[in-house]
């Protein structure tokens, strides 16, 4: 092979939220991935919150079905433990070599029992917990750790050799040595994440000198049921339930004492999160938050700040805390501050200091082992339009590593990054995958059931407690259980062997395991017997391990009868069991994109360099969408340039057909098989859509003279004229906030504060002398943003802050405009006679969007933008499959992370058009005719608009459901609504979900009687 | 709070109650050495107090702390332990084990507040009858020294000295303590040999931290306590008891009752043990 020839591989370095995300979407558009992450399991700092804003959802549940989606792709290898050491070659063809550090156990023989953890003498504080809990010397990051290997604390470790002789799997190698690997990828994407500020630095908290000031993240696992105390809120220095807690914001961020001037982007949204979840924890504690601007600009958390506030009665006071003291006898806190000039002390049961994101510890060292450049913060450097990709071409970047962000933005840009690392090695997919082939499966309907009961001690955590032989013995006892026995670890690889081997010997035809948990484990089962010839969904799983064992330590009598009703209940569902088809669905594997601006013209180029045909429409008669009104960025960068050379390329690739000037009219079908017609007619055959329809600044009409006086202009106006050198005077005021955070359109509108910076700064570099006032509310420059509010303040733009609810008052008074406003700080009015007033409207939905929706069967916000599958981990997905949103239409934002969006909506797409085929659930409603009249109550139960009440083909007249196995995922919600029983769930129906309840209500001791 | 710090606060009316009292000691003597050399002396006439009780055992590494803590909650005011001359053992390495063992029953004797002075460990030979006679006497008169113990009298010690036998049974100062003499002289599981010291401070800690987590069962037991009581009556920092109850959670041997107000209370939960 010569060295120029592109390999299809991705390494993905890091395995947070943002790798997991890379990982996935490229093994599933037929690329191979090395996950390399430095710890011994990947999860990254996702794994330890508690909840997460502005939903509350629970972080590990969420975020656990990637982790173990990941850890079980047969085309991801995960590299735990492991550093990079070089990077040789060039984009499409690089060598890497790492290391990777001795874990001391073999990782193909661990079964994550964790009977040697159980043991081990060796006690230490837990890094998971932030120390406030203890971990053993051979230990697992967390419980749901991935890969659920155990291994060595060198540091820790005193040889004792106690886990060896504990461990059954003869795991444990004390002589096991550090490896060297050298992989060949395509492409590198980089997301080590970040590190917390040192609170320590800031030493007039007193961190790590008073026990009850505790960073955020302290607090987070505080906070949290699997935390030290089960969740309830208490204080280190005494366990008490603090009655008053103090968050302090920015500590660490936006401060040029400790050398970091941006802002860290997350930490209001996580102290008003982690402060409703104290109040929900504990209804008495009264949570204060003393912060400089309250940074909610994100997709409705302005909302979740207003309820903070009204609902839960979470206090909110403006200031910088000077210092923390503590009283040595209560080991309550003082904080000192001013509040609107006045000096105050306030005690405190226990602070917060909600440190900010800094550049992971290794972030130079990786920086020169890659060869990639580091911005002056020392987070890795991008473009203002290449938000994914580092200065060494086909290296990529998502997550914090490249600035301060949430979660939803990283899983977006972890997306993107994996589009940019695919188009680079497109010629390349699918040979290095590899597709598992399966024996031809054996015709069991007409056997009479043929049940294997395989009984798991799992080392001692089963057998421990239940008798694993009596529980067996009994399965044997049991109506068509033909072969029974027990197994140290049913998972491990020799038994899978044994299991396939069983079905052969004794003719199987369902299988049963009684072990652990399905949620984990039932696809590793499914795979052995799909090898031995059987359907996957010939079998079924007995949980006695999570729900027997581990709960009933102190009662094994109890705990074996309790194993052997679940044994039962398990084997009478199985003689039910059928075999179950997954449905193929063809794949047309071209795309539509709606909408003609840069998130669209993005998806659009990449989908086309990953060989995709593009479908572009653009309601306007020019591609370009709102930048080209938008003349400056920032950065100083052009966006009209950028986007006209993108309109460009979009108009000379050959894989892209654009319509401009044209509507959607109609799209029907689903994922991989959709038609959309224009309203001028043509049609188009596409396997999914790409939602980039923009959005639109709000014209005030009415509001401050808007409309009426000349001078009074939106933003975009404003810039537009200044572009033009139409601007009259040298006087300037701008009101922040107009048509946001009121009213009707409570959430912000993100760019509003930056594009008044922008605008600002160039006011004054044409002409230092001129006045510019800037009316706010909170300044919202977030991220590396923050230097340009900075800049403005140095090159002596006047701030004013007026309090909510009282907006500054405009008349005009004989064509001049006066504005009327009361500064909160002083208290007093001031009185400004602007030659022009900018207004920063707000972010309006795009027109149409209202329409577009129902074409896609797809929801939209209050607000009218996008609503998204899932706020934090689906940013771009919609739960109906094949559907992707990006940019504007999903909610205001900046440039780079609309690019963001759109690369990261390509990448989801190619995980459906990268395949010619598409495998359906075979857990799917399954519907009688003859029983359906049609009446459609189920169909508004369906979140993936899979029914549809369609004309009756055998009688015109009657009605009847027509079910889309292509979009059903197997929930039931529709089987539970249906009123004439005519709805079925495959594989968990109504006859073997009561076969289980008549097997657990039935006596087991009764019933062995019999059978003797 | 300690033994001495305990009678030094004990008025007159004690002092004469102790007049009447003798001590009562008990020895374990191995059968090989000490045992014999136990008879030895009673062949050649050597004299010594009668307060010693003595029971035989085949070897001294078979008294467990749990045995010495139990005799000591029984009434005893004195152990003596006798075995084998290091090297000499007559089942090789009995005694080095014996000496590692009385390490631990020393630590939690200290940490139970209990004058480690009661338990005593001594090598006698079978040759040597007279060393015996002295042993025995020598022993008998710091006893006598140290007056009666407290431990059935007062229920804070004997709390403790529950505690210090639970803690001696947990299986991490067993594994610690059942490996601390092959770890030190045959090498770990890395073929290293490991700092004595270093072993020593480990099993330190943990005997530290077991005999507390031991002692907050103990007093949970009784009645529901909260962290703050808790680090008063065991004067041990509050933020530690808090680390302590935490593991205890999560590993289902305490409860949290529903607070009332802000301070949580804390119950033994009472069928715990290892299965």
């Amino acid at each position: 092979m010569a060295a120029t020839d592109k390999i299809g591989a991705v390494m993905v370095v890091g395995g947070g939220i943002s790798g997991l995300q890379s990982a996935l979407d490229l093994a599933d558009s037929g690329f191979k991935v090395y996950l390399v992450e430095k710890q011994p399991s990947i999860g990254g700092a996702m794994a330890q919150l508690d909840k997460t804003f502005p939903t509350n959802d629970c972080a590990m549940c969420i975020m656990a079905p990637k982790l173990v989606a990941t850890g079980r792709h047969h085309n991801i290898d995960l590299i735990t433990n492991a550093d990079i050491v070089k990077v040789d070659g060039q984009e499409g063809n690089f060598t890497v070599t790492g290391k990777q550090r001795a874990l001391r156990v073999d990782a193909s023989k661990c079964t994550g029992c964790g009977s040697c953890a159980q043991k081990c003498p060796i006690e230490t504080t837990d890094e998971y917990n932030e120390n406030t809990k203890v971990r053993k010397a051979i230990f697992v990051k967390y419980p749901q750790a991935v890969p659920l290997i155990y291994s060595i604390d060198p540091e820790k470790c005193i040889g004792c050799g106690i886990c060896a002789e504990e461990c059954k799997a003869d795991a444990v190698e004390y002589d096991q040595k550090e490896k060297d690997f050298e992989i060949k990828v395509g492409s590198i994407i980089v997301s080590p994440g970040f590190d917390e500020f040192d609170a320590r630095l800031k030493a007039e908290y007193g961190y790590g000198v008073y026990q009850n000031v505790v960073s955020s993240i302290e607090f987070e696992r505080i906070l949290s049921a699997t935390g030290p105390h089960f969740g309830t809120v208490m204080r280190p220095s005494d366990g008490d339930i603090p009655e008053k807690i103090a968050f302090i914001q920015c500590v660490g961020s936006r401060d040029e004492k400790v050398g970091n001037e941006y802002c860290s982007g997350v930490c209001c949204m996580y102290s008003i999160k982690e402060a409703i979840i104290a109040k929900e924890h504990g209804g008495n504690i009264k949570p204060k938050i003393f912060f400089m601007d309250m940074r909610a600009f994100g997709k409705e958390f302005e909302e979740y700040y207003n309820r903070a506030k009204d609902e839960y009665g979470i206090e909110f006071v403006r200031s910088r805390v000077a210092s923390v003291f503590e009283d040595p006898k209560t080991k309550n806190l003082i904080l000192k501050y001013v509040e609107k000039g006045e000096p105050k002390e306030e005690e405190f049961g226990l602070v917060v200091l909600a440190v900010g994101l800094r550049p992971p510890e290794d972030a130079e060292a990786l920086s020169k082992v890659m060869n990639f450049s580091l911005n002056d913060d020392g987070f890795c450097e991008t473009g203002a339009f290449t938000p994914v990709s580092t200065s060494r071409p086909g290296v990529f970047v998502s997550g914090a590593f490249s600035s301060p962000k949430d979660i939803p933005m990283t899983v977006a840009e972890a997306s993107g990054a994996a589009a940019k690392a695919a188009s680079e090695i497109a010629s390349a997919r699918d040979t290095l995958v590899t597709k598992k082939e399966y024996p031809a499966e054996i015709d069991v309907s007409e056997q009479e059931p043929r049940i294997g009961v395989f009984v798991c001690h799992c080392g001692i955590n089963i057998g421990g407690v239940v008798k694993v032989p009596s529980v067996a013995e009994y399965a044997r006892s049991l109506p068509n259980v033909v072969y029974a026995e027990e197994n140290l670890y049913t998972c491990s690889q020799d038994t899978q062997e044994k299991i396939k081997q069983m079905v052969k010997e004794h003719n199987l035809n369902r299988v049963v395991v009684a072990s652990c948990t399905p949620r984990t484990h039932e696809p590793l089962f499914q795979n052995t017997i799909k090898e031995a010839g059987l359907n996957a969904y010939l079998f079924e799983m007995a949980n006695i391990r999570d729900q027997c064992s581990w709960i009933h330590m102190h009662e094994p009598a109890a705990a074996t009868k309790k194993a052997k009703d679940l044994v039962r209940m398990a084997v009478a569902k199985s003689r039910l069991l059928e075999s179950l088809e997954n449905l193929t669905i063809n794949v047309n594997q071209q795309a539509l994109v709606v909408g003609g601006g840069a998130s669209g013209m993005v998806a659009a180029l990449e989908l086309a360099k990953q060989g995709v045909k593009v479908h572009l429409v653009e309601k306007e008669k020019e591609l370009g969408g709102t930048l080209l009104k938008l003349h400056y960025l920032p950065s100083g960068d052009d966006p009209v340039e950028y986007v006209q050379s993108l309109a460009k390329e979009v108009a000379s690739d050959p894989n892209i057909t654009v319509y401009t000037g044209k509507k959607v009219k109609s799209i029907d079908g689903y994922v991989g098989n959709f038609k959309t017609t224009l309203e001028s007619g043509e049609e188009m055959e596409h396997g999914t859509v790409i939602v980039a329809v923009g959005a639109q600044e709000y014209k005030p009409d009415g509001e401050y003279l808007y409309g009426k006086n000349p001078g009074v202009m939106t933003l975009l106006e404003f810039k537009d004229k200044l572009k033009k050198g139409e601007v009259k005077g040298d006087s300037y005021a701008f009101i922040q906030c107009v048509g946001s955070r009121e009213e009707g359109h409570p959430n912000c509108s993100r760019v509003c504060c930056t594009g008044t910076m922008t605008a600002a700064i160039k006011v004054k570099e044409k002409d230092p002398d001129a006045k510019v006032f800037v009316l706010y509310r909170d300044i919202r420059t977030y991220g590396f943003r923050e230097k340009y509010y900075k800049e403005a303040a140095e090159k002596g733009v006047t701030f004013i802050r007026f309090e909510d609810g009282t907006k500054p008052q405009v008349e005009d008074k004989g064509g001049k405009i006066e504005v009327r406003v009361t500064d909160e700080d002083t208290g007093k009015e001031v009185v400004l006679t602007p030659d022009n007033l900018v207004l920063a409207a707000g972010t309006r939905p795009s027109d149409g969007s209202e329409e577009l929706a129902p074409m896609l069967k797809v929801p939209i916000t209050k607000e009218g933008f996008f609503l998204e599958a899932h706020m934090k981990l689906r940013p771009v997905d919609f739960a109906t499959e094949g559907v992707y949103v990006a940019g504007l239409a999903h909610g205001p934002k900046f440039l780079d992370e609309c690019i963001g969006q759109g690369l990261a909506t390509v990448s989801r797409a190619m995980t459906v058009l990268s395949k010619t085929t598409l495998e359906a659930e075979g857990i799917v409603a399954f519907l009688d005719e003859t029983l359906c009249d049609g009446c459609g109550i189920c169909v508004p139960t369906c979140e993936y608009k899979a029914l549809e009440i369609v004309p009756d083909k055998k009688d015109e007249k009657k009605k009847t459901l027509d079910i889309n196995v292509g979009l059903c995922k197997g929930c039931g919600a529709c089987v539970g609504a249906c009123p004439s029983g005519a709805l079925t769930q495959m594989g968990f129906s109504d006859e073997q979900i009561v076969a289980m309840i008549d097997a657990a209500l039935e006596d087991a001791a009764e019933n062995q009687e019999v059978k003797q | 709070m300690t033994e001495k710090h305990h009678t030094a606060h004990h008025g007159k009316k004690k002092a004469e109650a102790d007049k009447e009292w003798e001590p009562k000691i008990v020895g374990f003597l191995c059968n090989w050495c000490s045992y014999a050399g136990a008879d030895l002396c009673g062949v050649s006439r050597f004299q010594y107090p009668t307060n010693i009780r003595l029971v035989r055992v085949m070897c001294s590494t078979r008294v467990s702390p749990h045995i010495v803590l139990e005799v000591f909650e029984a009434g005893a005011d004195g152990i003596l332990i006798g075995g084998c001359h290091l090297n000499d053992c007559h089942y090789m390495t009995g005694n080095y084990h014996t000496e590692k063992r009385v390490n631990l029953m020393k630590r939690l004797l200290r940490e139970a507040g209990v004058d480690e002075g009661r338990l005593r460990l001594e090598w006698v030979s079978a040759s040597e009858g007279e060393k015996f006679s002295k042993v025995v006497t020598e022993f008998t008169e710091e006893i006598q020294k140290l007056g009666p113990s407290k431990i059935h009298t007062d229920d804070m010690m004997k709390a403790k000295v529950a505690a210090a036998d639970d803690a001696s049974e947990t299986f991490r100062l067993k594994a610690l303590v059942g490996k601390e003499f092959n770890l030190l002289s045959k090498g770990n599981a890395y073929g290293d040999k490991l700092d004595p010291e270093k072993l020593s401070g480990i099993i330190d800690v943990a005997t530290e931290e077991e005999f507390e987590r031991a002692l907050i069962l103990e007093l949970a037991r009784i009645r529901p306590i909260s962290v703050k009581q808790l680090g008063m009556v065991m004067e041990v920092p509050t933020d530690r008891i808090l680390r302590h109850i935490v593991l205890l959670r999560q590993n289902s041997m305490i409860a949290m009752e529903h607070p009332e107000g802000f301070t949580p209370l804390y119950k033994t939960i009472e069928i715990g043990g290892e299965q």
